[in-house]
């Protein structure tokens, strides 16, 4: 495949993963949280590198899950102590984030590992560091880790489908059902860390929060139907992906800076046009309803 | 003259029309009950009042004058829920704060007016609690706290949201003995109620209220066996007297 | 002051103190508005005011930049405001949104800015992390006076943002405008964040609003001793960091803030008088004694008795 069609493919699949995560994000109310574990997962892959001193991609992923879950679980302890949930969120993340970029300035140097990488990611090396599969030959090594991290993610969230709708739409009843929601809440967070980590080389730490995020909210402007907003999200996910990279072609810029900001403007226009809660919508029911109430 | 003065008044809520076209008139010396299912609109029509919720339409006039020209007039008891209790405060300046006003923006509070606050808090039976941290105090308790602090401001009109609910009975006592104190002092007060057994020993005027105002008036006339199932649409077991 | 280090030095120092002190105080206010994590989304937001102030004027001038951040960052505030109240989108979401684009905005201008000319040596790059060894004598001066300000208004104001903090709806009847309050407190937020970046970045100055409150409710149970105790935690978490982070080449100044702010956390995490790990289990601790004394009065009765 050619140097743009890798690029392409591991955008798309960024889009792809962060947009199916993302949904759920959403509607369990977790926004925030997606912010915090994308900033603690850097400590975990510093932490990973310092101990076995490679940056592969399976000792990354145990590092950024012990990360993530570390993030959620020092979050609900400071709750549970009396700290309002956004003020937990706030101290653990900025602590953890602190923590890493402490451990690359003063330990690892410039040598694999630098801050600004980590940070905004970057994808144009992305096609040069292969590793080879049988039968298909060479691959892009964070491709292939995305490609994983897809699978296992589209397999939780399928075999579970059920499940993940009552808990994230109704926590109590789904507690009251006998399902276990600490352990699938643990479990999605993880689902969180692992996609954070596989989008880190392609758009980094801060970036993979607007992939997570906007392209989610983007399709909960269109749907109240969680199936057809999953497919909308993966959907907005995968034009952010490829808009963005073409505007930062043009301009010649920051691909993930420009990911992000072609996400927030399938946002935009979401919010604007659409037929259900988009701004203009209600704009010109509003006198309908007026009317309605006048009468 | 009437003290309020309500008139064709609409709000709504989160876009459900909530209020609609309520109209009453309450005299001085009244010691009201509002009365009316859930979602009613009860707190709402205390916050449009107030000006704490924005209105569709309609007028509310206080003494012949819009609400921003006499506030300091008027004292509100917001509902218990309605605060964080962890703040980090005690008792007593909970209820100086409502000398604030008196007090003057961007001054200190003086010695004089924690006395007044201190003599406030033992009218309520709650002398002893005064330096007491406010999340420790009970539920009960803090309702107390809450009307000391009404009872500083010295209002001609008192507005209590929910005041009884979920209070022990001493506090009970305490709470309807300082407003009928007020209401024989002359001052006016309305109060949302919630336990339809207490309405008739309690007040003297009923409001009963289901998004529009269902029947006003004294107790006797207004809180009948008939009012009170229209307002509540017939999902209610009459359990009350008359 | 600490001997040995340059007037240069010294005078970087007081500022971050001064300016952790006003964040510590903006951070209490922040905590009981339960908003802590606007305070992140508004430090994002910030940064392409920043270097849009930069691109326009060509050179790297503090009062521009903190003009430019300002309006960035309000900016970013009014979306969220806008897409809370006009759509079905819940307010951490839009922050995140908010924050995640404006961020990547940021980084587009930035790439872009410092491609050109002199860019690369605007040292725009330490707004990201923070670089307190690269302010100027007159930034300095700039920062601390903005800050003293802020700290002012604070302590001005204390019984209006008690009142304000505890029971708004209270403070309106009593004639003290919600609408007033707000706005005075969104340009403090904004103010301390702008004037904070250049030392502590845009991404970590959220720690400086959101853990010295937090670490000051662990030993106190008064609004006025918070606000004193978190003011101290945020400019003593300011002014060691920042002498941490003169101890190496190039080192951040922003990371070793935050974990100086962090320690101190830890350290009211266990030792607070009033919530702390120790105090609870004393407190418990006390309960057993007093649950078991009757117990022990009749065992030593019935010794007597025996």
């Amino acid at each position: 495949m050619s140097y743009t069609g890798w690029i392409l493919l591991t955008a798309s699949l960024v889009g792809l993963t962060c947009g199916i995560v993302g949904t759920f994000l959403i509607l369990r109310r977790m926004a925030m949280m997606a912010d915090a574990i994308s900033h603690s997962v850097l400590l975990g892959i510093v932490v990973a590198y310092l101990i076995t001193r490679q940056l592969s991609g399976g000792h990354m992923l145990i590092g950024s899950i012990a990360a993530g879950l570390l993030t959620a679980l020092l979050v609900q302890f400071l709750h549970s102590r009396g700290v309002a949930h956004d003020a937990s969120i706030g101290v653990v993340f900025t602590t953890l984030f602190a923590a890493g970029v402490i451990l690359i300035a003063t330990q690892v140097g410039n040598a694999h590992l630098d801050v600004k990488h980590a940070l905004m990611g970057e994808i144009t090396f992305v096609p040069w560091n292969t590793v080879d599969v049988p039968w298909i030959g060479a691959v892009p090594q964070a491709t292939l880790l995305l490609f994983i991290v897809l699978l296992i993610v589209l397999t939780v969230i399928l075999a579970l489908y059920k499940e993940w709708k009552i808990t994230s739409f109704d926590p109590a009843l789904a507690a009251s059902l006998g399902l276990p929601v600490a352990l699938m809440h643990y479990l999605f967070m993880t689902l969180v860390s692992v996609t954070t980590v596989a989008s880190f080389d392609a758009v980094g730490a801060i970036m993979v929060v607007a992939m997570l995020i906007t392209p989610a909210a983007a399709a909960y402007l269109w749907t109240e139907r969680l199936s057809v907003m999953l497919l909308l999200s993966c959907a907005f996910g995968v034009l952010a992906a490829v808009a963005g990279y073409y505007i930062a072609v043009l301009l010649d810029t920051s691909i993930s800076g420009s990911m992000a900001f072609a996400a927030g403007l399938v946002f935009i226009v979401s919010f604007l046009v659409s037929p259900t809660s988009g701004v203009l919508a209600r704009r010109f029911r509003a006198p309908a309803i007026a009317e309605e109430q006048g009468r | 003259m009437s003290d309020l003065v309500v008139a064709g008044l609409s709000a709504s809520y989160r876009q459900n029309k909530v209020l609609h076209d309520v109209s009453f008139r309450v005299q001085p010396g009244t010691l009201t009950a509002i009365v009316g299912p859930n979602g009613a609109g009860k707190s709402t029509l205390l916050k449009v009042m107030l000006g704490l919720h924005p209105r569709l339409s309609g007028e509310v006039s206080f003494w012949g004058a819009p609400f921003a020209q006499v506030k300091t007039r008027i004292g509100y008891v917001p509902q218990r829920g309605s605060v964080d209790w962890d703040f980090p405060t005690d008792a007593l300046d909970v209820v100086t704060m409502g000398l604030y006003g008196k007090v003057g923006w961007l001054r200190r509070p003086k010695a004089a007016h924690r006395e007044q606050a201190m003599a406030a808090l033992e009218k309520m039976g709650m002398a002893g609690y005064a330096r007491r941290q406010i999340s420790q105090l009970s539920g009960g308790q803090q309702q107390r706290v809450f009307l000391a602090r009404a009872l500083v401001q010295n209002s001609d009109l008192y507005f209590l949201d929910e005041p009884l609910a979920g209070v022990d009975a001493a506090t009970e006592t305490a709470i309807m003995t300082t407003l009928r104190l007020l209401k024989e002092q002359g001052k006016t007060v309305m109060v949302v109620h919630h336990d339809l057994h207490t309405v008739e020993e309690y007040f003297d005027h009923v409001l009963l209220l289901n998004r529009t105002v269902v029947a006003h008036g004294g107790t006797a006339e207004a809180f009948t066996k008939d009012q009170v199932y229209r307002a509540y649409g017939g999902a209610l077991r009459w359990t009350g007297g008359a | 002051m600490i001997a040995g280090l340059s007037p240069n030095t010294q005078w970087v120092l007081f500022s971050t103190l001064i300016l952790g002190m006003a964040a510590g105080l903006i951070g209490c206010l922040a905590y009981w508005k339960r908003q802590s994590l606007m305070s992140d989304a508004l430090s994002h937001a910030a940064l392409p005011g920043v270097v849009i102030a930069f691109a326009l004027l060509g050179f790297k001038s503090i009062p521009g930049m903190i003009a430019g951040a300002a309006v960035s960052a309000l900016l970013g505030f009014l979306f969220i405001q806008w897409i809370q109240s006009s759509s079905k989108i819940k307010e951490d979401t839009a922050m995140g949104i908010i924050l995640s684009i404006f961020f990547g905005l940021g980084m587009m201008l930035l790439s872009i800015v410092n491609r050109t000319a002199g860019g690369g040596q605007s040292g725009l790059d330490s707004f990201i992390f923070g670089q307190a060894a690269s302010m100027t004598g007159k930034d300095v001066r700039t920062m601390s006076a903005l800050a003293l300000a802020v700290i002012a208004a604070v302590a001005i104001g204390f019984k209006e943002w008690k009142l304000f903090l505890f029971d708004s709806d209270f403070a309106r009847g009593l004639g003290l405008s919600g609408k007033l309050m707000n706005g005075i407190y969104m340009t403090l937020l904004i103010l301390v964040i702008v004037i904070g970046i250049q030392a502590v970045g845009v991404i970590l100055m959220s720690a400086l609003l959101i853990i010295p409150p937090v670490s000051a409710r662990y030993w106190t149970q008064s609004f006025k001793r918070m606000l004193i105790l978190s003011a101290l935690f945020g400019g003593g978490a300011g002014a060691a960091g920042t002498w941490i982070s003169t101890l190496g080449k190039g080192w951040p100044t922003g990371p070793f803030i935050v974990v100086v702010s962090s320690s101190l956390f830890l350290i009211s995490l266990v030792f607070g008088f009033q919530k702390g790990w120790l105090a609870k289990w004393r407190h418990v601790q006390a309960h057993k004694r007093q649950a078991a004394e009757p117990l022990r009065q009749n065992a030593r009765k019935e010794e007597s008795a025996v």
